[in-house]
């Protein structure tokens, strides 16, 4: 919105795959999976970079799978500009495809390192690919990978998003977080599988959730409507309005009532958008609505509209809500996201973890080395 | 005086059979426990850094185009991230990997080399090459590259214009958050001054960034960035771009006359040589076993470290990086007897002196190109 820099929220970020080999060297169990889009790369060095934190980490790589839309971030980049929603998809398909070539192009024994051969003969293979968005050739420079492949992540919810996890995601980073949404979305991708002579067990469902603990119920709801009011200052909510009005509203107060004007809708920051611009205008007159039937101001009301936190009780309550979600076909696991950084999982571990293991239902130990083997993925030979 | 010492790692070390020599570890080549040991006995004898070879290719015995050989080392790890492996288990030793400023965006190589800097403390640096093999560029397939010919000079030159203009991007990405940028304001609930946060608007002959960056200035500001070069278009680029220049001179004649130029070019450039090492006399049986005798660029030594010590001083650099024919031995060699010798003489530091690698070269912290002067 008006070309101008967000500030009111931490921005700054080191790059994925390089703060995750810095990690690999000092942990030895733990997945590390970083979030690279397919937009503005090249398969050739992607997979060279995901081959290699694999090797760091003796088989704890994972690649989250994004696509770009914004054409800001296209103005950063050789091949610039943005893809239509379509192109992005097919794209970053063909790129995990590609990916997966390269990956495969080295036999998993090419390297006897003996009796004067370092590479046997045949174990470096030709790898060539053309295809609607690569046309490339050569030799890979990486060996294959401890994992074979790293393990896929995928977050699409779309019918194409669902279709491309259900034919090459290992995770999915689901959105639904609500037991009976879950289970729906939780059927719906896996009856996906078999077409693509996959079985249940090869894809996991992890939906993205946040929590909050308190010792009482009441504490605990407490503290989470705190968060959230905490999370949406003045200025924040007039941005988050203005994002869904697309027009300047810096003359508003925050503590008053909504604007008297209508969004425009002419105006589209996010070009290629369609959907977006559709869901503007239903999304203004819902928040309208609300406002008045609830009498609140614009900061209160995008306070309302915030997503709740996910799980908040005690964490007893807690724990048998996750075993819950599990057991019930809602989610195989889940990614949790905390509110604050660092120290925001400390008392998911301290204090749920224990109870799941209680309970039987989490791992007392690591069983294995590799990220695959956490996942109870099939190794890849 | 005293003289900058660095190491260039690459697999098994620079002498194509080393990975048959003795007390290889050919099977721990791929293994990040490797790469930590070798970095952390470098930094046992006090060297300023360590580079990372890279390439977008498999190694190849020839300099044109892949080949076929089995009994060569084949295959390697990304540069960046190796450096980055190796940061959290050392704290004074210098980090500088090498990438392709041919193929890898210049947006990617300014935040990869700016969260090394983090991850070190202030330890990056980075060495840019350009790739000019068609093998190279269709592992990319953006662009038709001409077989490769080092004569080919209107080529070589566009390469190197886009190497500028690579590493033009990428300082001034480094600099796009001011230092103070990150304000962390909660009575006014900002967590950055956009004002300065700096669209580069970079716009070249090749390509545009716009930035800013996504990563907050790095805590050298400027990580050191180094180049090597053989002629007259590679030291201009190092001349217009980098800190520190690596060139390899044949003996100590050859030596005074690339100083001579490159002084030109730019007087306060910093000039290491380069030199492939053997601290004993284990080459003659590599050389049989690879079929061949050690073709290099760089000035090949055989001998010890006092007679090492001796090249160094007389041929007057104040810099050196040092390839080892072999690792760990000549690494070994390097810190065990070497670095005691030239100590000895009084020719190197007896402990580490600054915490960030800039400052190891006298370099300051530069100041953002965008900050206002208030």
């Amino acid at each position: 919105m008006k070309g101008r820099i967000h500030d009111l929220d931490v921005v700054g970020r080191p790059e994925s795959l390089t703060v995750l080999s810095a990690l690999s060297a000092v942990t030895t169990h733990l997945g590390l999976a970083a979030t690279v889009n397919s937009t503005f790369n090249e398969p050739y060095e992607v997979a060279r970079r995901l081959a290699t934190l694999d090797h760091l980490s003796g088989g704890r790589a994972a690649w989250n799978v994004v696509t770009s839309w914004d054409a800001f971030t296209g103005e950063n980049f050789r091949r610039g500009g943005y893809l239509a929603e379509a192109d992005r998809y097919t794209r970053a398909k063909e790129f995990l495809q590609t990916a997966r070539e390269l990956w495969d192009s080295w036999a998993s024994d090419a390297l006897p390192r003996a009796d004067g051969r370092f590479v046997r003969p045949g174990g470096i293979g030709f790898f060539e690919h053309t295809g609607q968005h690569f046309d490339i050739r050569g030799r890979f420079d990486v060996p294959r990978p401890p994992q074979g492949n790293p393990v896929i992540i995928q977050a699409g919810d779309s019918e194409e998003g669902r279709e491309f996890a259900a034919s090459s995601s290992d995770v999915i980073f689901s959105r639904h977080s609500k037991l009976e949404e879950g289970r729906t979305f939780y059927r719906d991708v896996k009856s996906r599988l078999a077409k693509y002579g996959r079985t249940a067990d090869d894809l996991k469902i992890l939906p993205a959730v946040t929590y909050v603990l308190g010792d009482t119920q009441e504490e605990a709801e407490e503290r989470a409507a705190e968060i959230r009011r905490a999370q949406v200052g003045p200025q924040t909510a007039i941005l988050f309005l203005e994002a869904i009005w697309g027009r300047d509203l810096s003359e508003y107060d925050p503590d008053g009532p909504l604007p008297d004007v209508e969004p425009d809708l002419s105006t589209d920051v996010s070009k290629g958008r369609a959907q977006f611009r559709r869901d503007r205008a239903e999304t203004a007159a819902k928040w309208r609505a609300l406002a008045e039937e609830k009498n609140l101001s614009i900061r209160e009301l995008v306070i309302e509209t915030a997503a709740p936190q996910t799980f908040v009780g005690t964490a007893l309550s807690v724990a048998e809500e996750i075993d819950h979600f599990v057991q019930t076909d809602a989610a195989d696991g889940f990614i949790f996201v905390p509110h604050l950084t660092p120290g925001g999982l400390d008392d998911l571990v301290d204090k749920v973890v224990p109870l799941l293991q209680e309970k039987g239902v989490f791992r007392a130990d690591y069983t294995g080395p590799t990220l695959r083997h956490h996942l109870g993925l099939k190794e890849l030979s | 005086m005293s003289l900058h010492l660095a190491v260039a790692l690459d697999g098994a070390g620079w002498h194509p059979a080393a990975w048959r020599a003795e007390g290889a570890e050919p099977d721990r080549l791929f293994t990040a426990g490797y790469w930590a040991d070798l970095v952390i006995e470098a930094e046992r004898g006090l060297l300023d850094w360590v580079t990372f070879e890279d390439s977008l290719s498999l190694q190849s015995s020839r300099y044109d185009a892949p080949d076929d050989r089995l009994d060569q080392v084949r295959g390697r790890l990304d540069a960046v991230l190796l450096a980055a492996a190796v940061a959290p288990l050392t704290s004074k030793i210098g980090l500088i990997p090498t990438t392709s400023v041919t193929h890898t965006e210049p947006f990617h190589v300014a935040i990869g080399i700016a969260s090394l800097d983090y991850a070190s403390k202030g330890r990056a640096g980075w060495r840019p090459r350009v790739s000019g093999r068609p093998d190279e560029a269709a592992h990319f397939g953006r662009r038709e590259f001409p077989p490769f010919d080092p004569g080919n000079s209107e080529f070589v030159d566009a390469l190197f214009r886009e190497a500028s203009d690579a590493v033009e991007v990428v300082r001034r990405l480094w600099d796009s958050w001011e230092d103070d940028a990150e304000i962390r304001d909660a009575t006014t609930g900002r967590f950055i001054d956009r004002d300065r946060l700096h669209y580069i608007d970079f716009q070249g002959e090749f390509f545009s960034v716009k930035g800013p960056s996504i990563t907050p200035r790095p805590p050298q500001g400027q990580p050191l960035i180094t180049a090597l070069g053989h002629s007259t278009r590679p030291y201009e680029f190092a001349a217009e771009n980098a800190d520190v220049l690596y060139v390899t001179p044949t003996d100590r004649d050859d030596a005074r006359r690339i100083v001579e130029e490159v002084r030109e070019l730019n007087p306060g450039l910093k000039v290491f040589a380069d030199l492939v090492v053997f601290l004993g006399d284990h080459k003659a049986r590599l050389d049989e076993l690879d079929g061949a005798p050690l073709e290099s660029d760089a000035h090949v030594f055989e001998g010890t470290p006092a007679q090492l010590a001796d090249l160094l001083l007389d041929w007057g650099f104040e810099g050196y990086r040092l390839r080892p024919g072999v690792l760990p031995h000549d690494l070994t060699a390097i810190t065990r007897g070497l670095v005691p010798e030239l100590q000895a003489r009084g020719a190197f530091r007896t402990a580490y002196e600054t915490p960030d690698l800039r400052g190891r070269l006298g370099l300051g912290r530069p100041a953002s190109r965008y900050a206002r002067v208030s």
